[in-house]
């Protein structure tokens, strides 16, 4: 199990090292100018680019900018913009080209905003829609059942975006019930955290519940028909029993993979959520760096979204050898 | 004492000692399946009994309804999704339309069911002792954890599985496939059921597993007194734990009588079919066996008259298109009044004794 654990997490290293090498070869070969689009106004002049050039070492070859980004993760760096050096501590992603702090600083940061809404949302689309899919499979071909998948899929298929923006536009502006969606941190202002992030919560749990609720009721339905989940009634158990400890149990194993996966995804920037509702979290942060060709911070975020998704990938299977004593890690 | 085990012994009071009823008595039953393809004709119109203390081993092929009679005993099938008719009566208590509380307390305690395949029928996240005592728990509400421990072992032991204080922490892939079916069946047992309901109990395992979980199913019937119905495509099985034999076909009986009656003196050509198909030991082994030609009717639409009449082979001692257009009465033949034949052949003796017979002399 630890052996199991330790290659794991080597080659979770591997994926990130790999990523990040991507990433460098995917902006530096492809058409991105951060010279031109750091020095901008009206005095720019393609001296002046030229200049962004040199002093930040985009005309090195990209292999050598590599090896100068990569050293700063381990043993940190200055970085000279042409005016005062900026001092970059291990581990040092690079300094962001627009604002001139540090990665790390400026992630670190915004991460517990993505931190509180991705957790907030999980609290409500795991359980809810666990509650509805169980419930879906249980009342199958009922008016009940068709309703929940009716309605889940209708809420699915309209653009997130569009929900979210619509449920803002609904909620707090024009009717005022919500209240304004804002990050605070917790250690602040537990209430403001809670009042603030309310809205993105509902929304982000609710539109995702729905996939929870249609997967659920999937694996629910096939876990029901387990010869299994018959020897079960056949003892003589309870209702309630037979569906959650016998059928359950089973079912909600192939759920906890998506949710582990999705649960990575969130940590990596809610992008339309924060964007929307104006969080400064991670993923409005990265769409904003992606709009300002402000490469330091789109490694960072790539590689987050990363390293999260392979921890998540390892969580996940160290969990199945929880939940099925038949799955052996080695 | 908890109200659940007050209503249990209402149950058991309902029931009159000394009445003269068997243990099982299944009258008329019918069990239907709406399906998108239409109603399927599971079981139409089933008569049984068992009594205590006896075996009832009931044949057919896949699709014979066998399963099927013998699920809805225990009430085992979604209600919301089958239509039953006639009557199913548990040592006095009837069956059909008991509300759902009533038939859990029945399932598992006087009444329980060994599957097939215990790989799949058995949870494979729980250790087999839990699922022992589970079903001990489900019953004895009063019973501490400590006592359903115990009782599991207990029965592990009861059925030959070595170390049975060890193994109740084991998984039931961890098992061999004989022991996995000596634990279902001591889970079975846990709550000593009156009625015993083996369904296919040794298909998936080899000849010399099998042979050891029927002895001991034997041997159990004898320590518990339980009725006991065995259902299998086997005729090697009945031959060595039935007493009364029930052969079915497309969803009905179509021949009943005692173990003896049925293997020695078929009266019904699907039954000659089944028992010509059987290997034996001393025959030549290269001549070919027999197959029953055909496949097994359809349940949505079965065939109109005698369900076998498309693959019998002796139509021609039947005056007329009878076969075709009657369902024949389950009836006793001539001269035996205590046995039962579905089939219009009025002296099916003769038959066999002419067509089947000489040719093995």
């Amino acid at each position: 199990m630890l052996g199991y654990i330790i290659r794991r997490l080597i080659s979770a290293v591997l994926v990130v090292i790999m990523t990040s090498m991507l990433v460098f070869a995917l902006f530096f070969y492809g058409p991105s100018n951060p010279g031109q689009a750091l020095c901008s106004g009206v005095r720019c002049t393609a001296e002046r680019v030229e200049q962004i050039n040199v002093a930040l070492g985009f005309n090195d070859p990209v292999v050598d900018q590599y090896g100068t980004w990569a050293k700063g993760v381990f043993a940190g760096r200055t970085v000279d913009f042409g005016g005062a050096p900026i001092d970059c501590p291990a581990p040092c992603f690079g300094v962001s080209y627009q604002d001139r702090i540090p990665v790390t600083e400026t992630l670190s940061e915004r991460f517990p905003a993505t931190l509180s809404l991705a957790i907030g949302a999980a609290f409500i689309f795991f359980p809810l829609g666990l509650l509805l899919g169980v419930l879906a499979a249980r009342k199958r071909g009922t008016s009940i059942d068709r309703g929940l998948v009716g309605s889940s899929l209708i809420l699915s298929s309209i653009p997130y975006y569009l929900v979210g923006l619509m449920a803002y536009l609904y909620l707090v502006i024009f009717w005022g019930v919500a209240p304004q969606p804002d990050y605070n941190p917790i250690t602040e202002n537990p209430w403001k955290w809670w009042t603030g992030l309310l809205l993105p919560w509902v929304v982000l749990g609710i539109w995702n519940s729905t996939a929870y609720a249609r997967f659920s009721r999937g694996s629910m339905l096939e876990s029901l028909g387990e010869d299994y989940v018959r020897t079960a009634r056949a003892k003589g158990l309870t209702e309630r029993k037979i569906v959650v400890k016998h059928a359950l149990r089973a079912a909600i194993v192939p759920v906890l993979t998506i949710f582990g996966l999705d649960f990575a995804g969130l940590l990596a920037g809610t992008v339309f959520t924060e964007y929307i509702f104006g969080i400064n979290g991670i993923g409005r942060t990265a769409l904003l760096a992606i709009n300002n060709q402000d490469f330091p911070i789109i490694a960072a975020t790539v590689l987050i979204a990363a390293a999260f998704v392979v921890l998540a990938n390892l969580i996940v299977d160290i969990l199945y050898s929880v939940v099925d004593p038949r799955v052996r890690l080695t | 004492m908890t109200s659940s085990t007050q209503r249990r012994e209402d149950i058991s009071a309902s029931r009159v000692p000394g009445r003269e009823e068997p243990y099982l008595v299944v009258e008329d039953l019918s069990v239907k399946f709406p399906t998108a393809d239409g109603l399927v004709q599971a079981v139409s119109d089933l008569s049984y009994t068992v009594e205590q203390g006896k075996t009832l081993g009931i044949v057919g092929e896949s699709g014979s309804g066998k399963s099927v009679s013998s699920m809805a005993v225990l009430g085992l099938h979604d209600m919301r999704r089958t239509y039953m008719d006639g009557s199913i009566r548990v040592g006095g208590t009837e069956v059909v339309g008991l509300d759902e509380s009533k038939l859990r307390r029945l399932r598992g305690a006087d009444v329980a069911m060994i599957f097939q395949d215990a790989l799949a029928a058995l949870h494979p996240f729980y250790k087999v002792g839990s699922q022992l005592s589970e079903a001990y728990l489900a019953h004895h509400p009063s019973a501490s954890r400590r006592d359903a421990r115990a009782k599991a072992i207990e029965m592990l032991d009861r059925v030959g599985i070595p170390q049975p204080d060890r193994r109740i922490y084991d998984y039931s892939h961890q098992f061999s496939g004989g022991m996995r079916q000596r634990a279902m069946i001591a889970m079975a047992l846990v709550n000593d059921p009156k009625l015993l309901i083996a369904d296919e109990p040794t298909t998936a395992l080899d000849v010399t597993v099998q042979a050891q979980i029927l002895d001991l199913l034997q041997d159990l019937q004898r320590d518990f007194g339980s009725a006991v119905i065995i259902i299998t495509h086997d005729l090697g099985v009945i031959a060595e734990m039935a007493d009364d034999v029930l052969v079915m076909y497309g969803g009905r009986a179509v021949e009943y009588g005692t173990c003896k009656q049925i293997l020695s003196q078929p009266m019904m050509p699907y039954t000659w079919g089944l028992l010509e198909s059987v290997p034996e030991l001393d025959s030549d082994p290269t001549q070919r066996l027999l197959p029953i030609a055909g496949t097994p009717p359809s349940l949505l639409s079965p065939p109109s008259g005698c369900p076998f009449h498309p693959r019998c082979r002796f139509r021609d001692h039947v005056p007329g298109d009878l076969c075709v257009t009657q369902l024949p009465d389950l009836e006793p033949p001539i001269d035996s009044p205590d046995r039962l034949k579905r089939c219009h052949i009025k002296d099916t003796a003769a038959v066999l004794k002419t067509d089947l017979v000489p040719s093995e002399a």
